[in-house]
């Protein structure tokens, strides 16, 4: 049993069809990569995923739960939580502001606590700057709060959307390898990024999204050595 | 000492006006629309007082917890059922222009029940007031209360949003409404709550601006309402403390125009004040920047 399950789903933007009915699962702590051009759907996904979206038709199926129905609100506290496009993090608040809206729904201070050791932990950068606006943070270290403050909800699965986009490659390399890390901590990951080389390599699986549709989909290893991948997506 | 006396009225008129303007300025803030009838419910507090008081001959303090109540009821109300179905509609226009007819919806219900006829309010504050050197100086009661409760109101309301979570909730929502769903928070319900706050702000002005202006008709709260908004936009709107320093800034300019110019020019000066304010500074007093994403 899959811990995401989703089948046929289709979401419209007005008249635009963003997802022609994508069907696709992830299972219980992998990292799975949804790779494809701009435009191609990938964020729309996600969205639909948290709930900020609502599909046309189709299911999203969560632990047993039918996420179509749930209120985007009530998501992050299923265990699923997101770092959305571009970090969206609350620029008026400061680093350990932002945080403790990453922990919005949980009640318990201590383990408050301790999952806020464990963020700094991983994200030292954060500790030294907590009292900051975050506004004034760097791209690279607003990834990092974005994903702190993810990762403060204490999820099962965590959606990341284009966390490389507009980063220097030195903190690409160090949020992908954080990437491997958090999932090694036993957190499922769903992927999102157009750097597809990068997604690849650290993947299980990974989904080839191209205008709204699923074509192709296997292992990470098979994918990267896959001839039309490397043309269309690896530059080769 | 005569100056003093003005400046202090100015002060106490304006904490009416930011008091209100609050209301104005939290529900911009964090539902991103101006609610146009925000001046009516003050109005309508003022009728709940007065109705309570006069008429079933009540005690004050009820009339005043009534007026707070109801008013809240009422923003609640207001928001589900005016302008909540509007949220996603493709015109910000579309609730502006719904604020307007409940505006009108609220004065004419007004004078439906009441009649046109001006009811004279009687103060809810009995205090007669404090008398400095030798009565040169005379502070009226509704004038010390009026400024304390303003005071007062910033400080709670400032207390609340920056250290609860309901107050950092409201302040995610006003930034990033989608990002604060992700965090789990339920944006209707904060949107809800701010309209209630707001709402039982506007009858805590309606008391204080009725017991300082004794003069109660359907019309009553159009007009605070329409200088508490240009106070917010002064302030910089979405601003509490900016709420606060255009409201009293205003108070201000309107009693020492008046006293010292013109009667008659005083809300002519205000309105001019604050064009020249936004030609300077668009974005207000304490107004952010306005950033463009690239």
């Amino acid at each position: 049993m899959a811990l995401l399950d989703v089948q046929n789903l289709s979401v419209n933007y007005g008249v635009i069809k963003a997802l022609k009915g994508i069907s696709f699962h992830v299972d219980k702590g992998e990292i799975v990569a949804l790779i494809g051009a701009n435009g191609a759907g990938k964020t729309t996904t996600l969205h639909t995923l948290s709930g900020l979206l609502k599909p046309e038709s189709g299911t999203i199926t969560y632990k047993d739960q039918n996420l179509v129905t749930t209120p985007g609100h009530k998501i992050v506290s299923l265990g699923m939580a997101h770092v959305p496009e571009g970090r969206r993090v609350f620029k008026d608040m400061t680093v350990l502001q932002n945080l403790k809206m990453g922990a919005y729904t949980r009640k318990d201070t201590a383990e408050f606590q301790s999952t806020l050791e464990m963020v700094y932990k991983r994200f030292p950068r954060l500790e030294e700057r907590k009292e900051q606006l975050s506004g004034t943070l760097s791209g690279g270290e607003q990834q990092m709060l974005a994903m702190g403050r993810a990762l403060m909800s204490h999820p099962d699965i965590i959606l990341m959307d284009e966390p490389s986009m507009g980063l220097s490659p030195i903190f690409v390399n160090e949020i992908f390898s954080i990437i491997e890390d958090v999932n090694k901590d036993g957190v499922t990951v769903l992927l999102v990024e157009q750097n597809a080389r990068k997604a690849l390599t650290i993947a299980d699986r990974a989904y080839v999204l191209e205008t709204g549709s699923i074509v192709k989909e296997g292992n990470a290893n098979d994918l990267l050595n896959d001839e039309s991948i490397r043309k269309a997506y690896l530059g080769e | 000492m005569s100056f003093l006396t003005y400046l202090i009225n100015g002060l106490s008129l304006g904490s009416i006006y930011a008091i209100i303007a609050l209301g104005y300025t939290m529900v911009y803030g964090i539902a991103k629309m101006l609610n146009f009838a925000h001046g009516d419910f003050i109005m309508v507090g003022c009728y709940v007082i007065f109705t309570i008081c006069s008429t079933l001959s009540g005690n004050t303090i009820v009339g005043i917890i009534m007026a707070i109540i109801l008013c809240t009821l009422l923003g609640i109300t207001t928001e589900k059922v005016a302008y909540r179905p509007l949220r996603g509609a493709a015109s910000p226009l579309a609730v502006l222009i719904t604020a307007i007819g409940v505006s009108y919806f609220l004065e004419n219900l007004a004078l439906l029940i009441f009649g046109a006829d001006i009811k004279s309010f009687s103060s809810v504050i009995k205090w007669s007031g404090l008398s400095f050197a030798d009565g040169a100086l005379k502070i009226q009661g509704v004038t010390i209360v009026t400024i304390a409760v303003s005071v007062v109101i910033l400080i709670v309301l400032q207390l609340f949003i920056h250290k609860t979570k309901e107050g950092q909730a409201m302040l995610a929502v006003a930034e990033d409404r989608g990002a604060a769903t992700l965090m789990g928070i339920n944006v209707n319900r904060t949107i809800t709550l701010t309209f209630a706050i707001g709402s039982a702000l506007a009858a805590v002005a309606g008391a204080l601006l009725c017991s300082a202006y004794p003069s109660l008709s359907p019309y009553t709260g159009a007009m605070p309402g329409i200088k508490a908004f240009v106070a917010a936009v002064l302030g910089g709107i979405g601003s509490i403390p900016g709420a606060m320093i255009g409201g009293l800034v205003l108070g201000i300019i309107e009693i020492l125009s008046k006293t010292y110019i013109s009667s008659q020019l005083s809300d002519a000066i205000v309105f001019g004040i604050l064009v020249i304010v936004l030609l300077v500074k668009p974005t207000g007093i304490l107004g952010k920047k306005i950033q463009i994403k690239v």
